[in-house]
């Protein structure tokens, strides 16, 4: 196995602001700061004020960002749009029927200890892994 | 009215701590789960970053108060058990997050960018997510 390149000091610091939005939502709120959730749950009309919220932040986040560094967002690596779809499709009905995200799993329910949260970050992680790989393997992925 | 503008602070931070981190771009979250070949360890280490702080405010701030500040109760999960939906569902966000590098955060921040591909995923993903909450729907009206 070989290593990217990577700067280990601004990812620790970017993961850090994650935990601290998500402790904020907690400590105030009572909310956990799952993305699929708040999104998912926002579109099918349940309490949406708070969730549009969240949502608002993360775009207007989205903006100030392009505004201060657009180099901050990559390009996609996904050329097929018929794949990129396909691709939306399973991450929204995959994270609404495992309950959660990165976010919610990864930060949120690890964070609490939480063995489902632990079950279910090992099964994204494992099954992105395995289709890195076969996508690779039939021209799926560059 | 103070909850939502918590609500709206917590989501830029969010936004902002994704793209410190180099969760906005896609290479690095397929590359992290390129163990295989040639890989990224950012996302090992937002992860850790993220787990760091929210694991204190959780266990040292948080679980100390009978409700939250601006709330009347917590939400947190009741389930405790393992499942084959949990484990089934959390693999097919698997295989669209390696396909395309993007999990529901960093795709709905990307949405900025106003580009096609991120409209697309966001409304793929949107769709996805419906389609669900109506076969739910359609299951428990079902069986009752």
């Amino acid at each position: 196995m070989q290593l990217a390149e990577f700067d280990f000091i601004s990812a620790l610091f970017g993961g850090a602001l994650l935990g601290l939005s998500a402790a904020i939502l907690m400590f105030f709120n009572g909310r956990i700061a799952g993305v699929s959730g708040v999104f998912g749950q926002m579109l099918v009309g349940r309490e949406i004020p708070w969730r549009a919220s969240w949502i608002g932040g993360l775009l207007v986040g989205g903006f100030a960002s392009i505004a201060v560094a657009p180099e901050l967002f990559g390009a996609p690596v996904q050329q097929s749009f018929v794949l990129l779809l396909l691709a939306g499709f399973l991450v929204g009905l995959g994270t609404r029927i495992g309950s959660g995200c990165t976010s919610g799993h990864g930060i949120c329910g690890l964070a609490r200890f939480s063995l489902r949260s632990l079950v279910a970050t090992l099964s994204f992680i494992g099954a992105g892994a395995i289709t890195v790989v076969v996508a690779r393997s039939i021209g799926w992925l560059p | 009215m103070k909850e939502n503008i918590l609500s709206f602070v917590s989501g830029a931070i969010f936004a902002v701590g994704l793209g410190i981190g180099g969760m906005l771009e896609p290479a690095r979250v397929v590359g992290f789960l390129d163990f295989f070949g040639t890989w990224d360890p950012t996302l090992a280490f937002v992860m850790a970053g993220g787990l760091a702080v929210n694991v204190f405010a959780y266990h040292v701030l948080t679980k100390k108060r009978e409700v939250p500040a601006f709330s009347t109760r917590f939400h947190l999960p009741s389930r405790r058990d393992l499942t084959l939906r949990l484990v089934l569902g959390s693999a097919i966000f698997g295989v669209g997050w390696a396909l395309a590098g993007y999990c529901p955060g960093p795709a709905i921040t990307t949405v900025a960018t106003t580009t096609l591909d991120a409209f697309a995923f966001v409304g793929a993903m949107a769709v996805g997510m419906v389609t669900w909450s109506l076969f739910e729907n359609w299951q428990s009206s079902a069986s009752s």
